[in-house]
C-alpha cells in the first residue's frame, strides 16, 4: 500500500475494533480450530489493510471484510487441498428437510405451555456451536454468511462464484441438517422424546 | 389485492421471508396471512429466536494475541 491517511488509519481501527469479535467468532465457527481462526483473522485484516484505499463506500466495509474472510479462507482450503464437495458429498443429498419446530409439535412430547420457547431455552451455546460446526463445510459456508453475517442471496452467490440457485438450496439444506443437530442434541440431553432427565415441557 | 395464501405456501416460503428475499408482493402477502394466522406467526417467531441462537455463536471475545497481530499489521504499514 502506498500511503495510508491518519482518517483512515482512524476509521479501519475503529471498524476493526468494532467488528473483531464477530470476525474472531465467525473464523473460528468456520475453521473449529483456535489457532487457524487467528490466522485467519490476522490474514483477512492484513488483506482489508493493504486494500483499504480500493473501498469507495466506507458504509460497505462491513461486508467487504467479511468477504475477505470467506475468500481467505477458501483460498486457504483450496491450498490444503481440500474442496467442499469432496468433505460433504455424502451429506448432500438424501434426507428431507428436517424442522425442529415440527418436531417439537410432535404429539407424544408431553408438554404444556410453550414448548418450542423452552427448547430453546434450554438449548446451551456450545449446542449451537457444535451443530453450526457439524455442517459440512459448503452449507456451514452459506449458513454463516446469511445468518451470522446478513448477507443477501445474491451476496452470497457472488462471494461463493455460485448462481442465487445454489445458495437457495445449500442454505435450506444447512438449516435442515443444522436443525436435525440441534434435535439429536436435546435427545441427547434428555430435553426431549419424552426422557426421563427433563424434557421439553 | 393478492389472493390470501395457504398455510402450506406460507410454510415453504417463511424462511425466504425471514431473510428479507421474497418480491413486494409475496412479502406483503405472507406478513398479512402473519396477522391473522396464529400457527404460522408462532412457527415464524421460533425461526427468528433460533436464528438469534445461531448468529450469537459467531462472536466470540478474541484473544489478546490476535489483538496484539493486527496492532502489529497495522504499525507495519
Amino acid at each position: 500500500m502506498t500511503s495510508i491517511g491518519k482518517p483512515l488509519r482512524s476509521f479501519f481501527e475503529a471498524e476493526v475494533e468494532r467488528l473483531l469479535d464477530r470476525l474472531y467468532g465467525t473464523a473460528l465457527r468456520l475453521t473449529r480450530d483456535r489457532t487457524d481462526a487467528e490466522d485467519l483473522v490476522a490474514d483477512t485484516l492484513a488483506k482489508a489493510w493493504a486494500k483499504l484505499t480500493d473501498l469507495r463506500d466506507r458504509q460497505a466495509f462491513e461486508k467487504w471484510v467479511f468477504r475477505i474472510l470467506v475468500n481467505s479462507f477458501i483460498s486457504e482450503r483450496r491450498k490444503q487441498r481440500i474442496r467442499p464437495h469432496e468433505v460433504s458429498a455424502e451429506a448432500g443429498c438424501g434426507d428431507e428437510a428436517f424442522s425442529l419446530f415440527e418436531k417439537v409439535h410432535q404429539p407424544f412430547l408431553l408438554w404444556w405451555g410453550n414448548p418450542e420457547q423452552a427448547l430453546l431455552d434450554k438449548l446451551l451455546r456450545e449446542d449451537i456451536e457444535s451443530a453450526v460446526e457439524e455442517l459440512p463445510e459448503e452449507f456451514r459456508l452459506v449458513v454463516i454468511m446469511v445468518e451470522l453475517w446478513g448477507l443477501s442471496y445474491a451476496e452470497a452467490a457472488d462471494t461463493l462464484d455460485v448462481p442465487v440457485g445454489t445458495v437457495r438450496s445449500r442454505l435450506n439444506r444447512g438449516r435442515s441438517l443444522l436443525q436435525g443437530a440441534l434435535w439429536r442434541q436435546a435427545g441427547e440431553a434428555g430435553l426431549a422424546c419424552g426422557n426421563a432427565k427433563g424434557g421439553v415441557r | 389485492m393478492t389472493r390470501d395464501l395457504r398455510c402450506e405456501e406460507v410454510i415453504d416460503k417463511l424462511l425466504e421471508y425471514l431473510d428479507q428475499e421474497l418480491d413486494g408482493e409475496t412479502d406483503r402477502a405472507l406478513a398479512r396471512h402473519m396477522e391473522t394466522c396464529r400457527a404460522c406467526f408462532t412457527r415464524a417467531e421460533f425461526e427468528r429466536k433460533l436464528r438469534a441462537r445461531v448468529n450469537e455463536t459467531g462472536k466470540v471475545k478474541a484473544p489478546e494475541t490476535l489483538r496484539r497481530r493486527v496492532r502489529a499489521i497495522l504499525d507495519h504499514y
